[in-house]
């Protein structure tokens, strides 16, 4: 029997969006010198959502692109089969910018590892600055993020979803946790 | 997603399915090379072997380019200068090749089948590269990436392959792998170039371009292998040209573009007028930028097989 626990409800999400687009620009006094990046997938789309709550506050269209981690994954050997490539869609210069990497889910750290060693490969920004959504510790390697929407402190056997109104149908973040059968007594 | 099979030695018989991963893997692969750092990881540690046994500069030259911005470790060989002018057999220079821990082959030689043969006796990935006048199924490949980033969709497109599908292995892969994917292939050429019963391959056959040009959206035309119009198969290049050269009169004719391709090197005013070439319906250098991107996604998708 598996169990589900909501943490963060639409409501929520929206605040959370709005507190990570001000704790950014604030960081970084203002967004001129910004560029947003968001891992695929969910990444991209908290990317686009925190992008549009700049422009909405500050009147700054940022530049806004997606990146594909894939072939950067430590993991790619010995699969038995392999990720569907997806396209890197950055189409400014990264190069000098202040660059907010975006992702939804910040665990062992492996992804944003390779997303660094992507963005290297793209150009030379200013700054490279993390901003996730959830942080649920059980770090791999030395990351940490700059902005962290919600710390949840959770166990090898709970797994965080967080979903979105643009693959999901509902803005949300749930807590699973997965029980063996016999747990329960 | 994951290929059928771990060699590429032809387009005959990959699934509709597997050719669409190729394609759609490409993609990726072609927005690499237009940045500034042109090279990935995901192939870090492999080393791969380019054995050609015929003369190559764009096929040997794109296979390398695609290996290296995978970050593979490459070695190249070519047969003249090598132990194969001392006589050593396909099978031991492959064996002794791989005993130096090679995890990919991409072979071209002169022999259909070569390829195929090398699977029996290597562990390594085999791409083919080229087999005598059996397959180039790279060379089908980005042919058809070339039309279906063009055209949108490869179903229902009409494309003639125009020349000497007698000696084209370009031709062969091309048949399979449109068809594959739903496109009408006709082929058009001499009869003496034209291989017996190739109708039964399911392509229309055409002895005259004027007659061909109105009903395509492609042509893909082949290389006259200068060497072959001494076999009496045609009377001499100006006449192939005159009957079968493609040229911007006779595209005009039709009151459409139609796109050309060319798999190179170019004959120029035999095969292709250089109008032609160098015109706006020309294909061909984006064809070459193509083939390094399939190429890339081909090494990809094979390699980190097991």
């Amino acid at each position: 029997m598996d169990t589900t626990q909501s943490i963060i409800d639409a409501k929520g999400f929206e605040r959370t969006i709005t507190r990570l687009s001000h704790e950014i620009l604030e960081r970084n006094k203002g967004a001129e010198t910004l560029g947003i990046v968001g891992i695929r997938t969910r990444g991209d789309y908290l990317a686009r959502r925190i992008a549009q709550a700049i422009l909405e506050g500050e009147q700054v269209a940022v530049p806004f692109g997606t990146l594909d981690i894939t072939l950067y994954r430590d993991d790619l050997r010995g699969r038995l089969s392999q990720p569907m490539l997806k396209t890197t869609d950055i189409l400014y210069d990264i190069t000098g910018k202040n660059i907010i990497l975006v992702d939804d889910v910040l665990f062992t750290g492996r992804t944003i590892r390779s997303a660094l060693n992507a963005l290297m490969d793209l150009g030379r920004p200013a700054s490279i600055q993390l901003a996730v959504f959830v942080d649920r510790g059980h770090r791999e390697l030395p990351i940490k993020a700059d902005f962290v929407g919600k710390n949840i402190p959770t166990s090898n056997d709970q797994e965080i979803r967080v979903l979105m109104a643009e693959t999901d149908h509902e803005d949300a973040v749930l807590l699973i946790t997965h029980q063996q059968e016999g747990d329960a007594q | 997603m994951k290929l059928a099979s771990r060699h590429l030695l032809g387009l005959d018989g990959v699934s509709h399915d597997d050719i669409e991963l190729i394609l759609d893997t490409a993609v990726t692969f072609k927005e690499i090379l237009n940045r500034p750092i042109k090279k990935v990881p995901p192939l870090q540690g492999k080393t791969i072997v380019n054995l050609f046994f015929e003369n190559s500069t764009r096929t040997r030259i794109s296979f390398e380019l695609a290996q290296r911005r995978l970050s593979a470790d490459v070695v190249n060989f070519a047969a003249s200068g090598s132990s194969v002018t001392k006589g050593e057999t396909l099978k031991d220079t492959a064996r002794n090749i791989e005993a130096m821990k090679i995890d990919m082959v991409v072979i071209r030689h002169a022999s259909a089948g070569a390829a195929h043969f090398l699977t029996k006796v290597v562990k390594a990935n085999v791409i083919n590269a080229g087999d005598g006048c059996h397959e180039h199924p790279t060379q089908g490949l980005l042919d058809m990436y070339t039309l279906r980033e063009k055209f949108g969709s490869l179903k229902g497109l009409r494309v003639c392959i125009v020349g000497d599908i007698l000696n084209s292995r370009v031709a062969r892969s091309n048949i399979f792998g449109l068809q594959t994917m739903g496109a009408e292939v006709s082929v058009c050429g001499p009869s003496t170039l034209m291989p017996l019963e190739i109708e039964r391959l399911g392509v229309k056959v055409f002895h005259h371009l004027d007659d061909v040009l109105p009903q395509v959206d492609a042509v893909n035309v082949l290389r006259i292998q200068m060497e072959r119009s001494a076999a009496g198969l045609f009377p001499s290049l100006r006449e192939y040209h005159r009957f079968f050269g493609v040229t911007s009169e006779r595209l005009n004719k039709v009151n459409r573009p139609i796109a050309v391709l060319h798999p190179g090197p170019i004959n120029r005013d035999v095969e292709l007028s250089a109008d032609v070439a160098d015109g706006p319906h020309s294909l061909i250098l984006e064809q070459v930028l193509n083939g390094v991107a399939v190429r890339m996604a081909v090494l990809y998708l094979l390699g980190l097989s097991e």
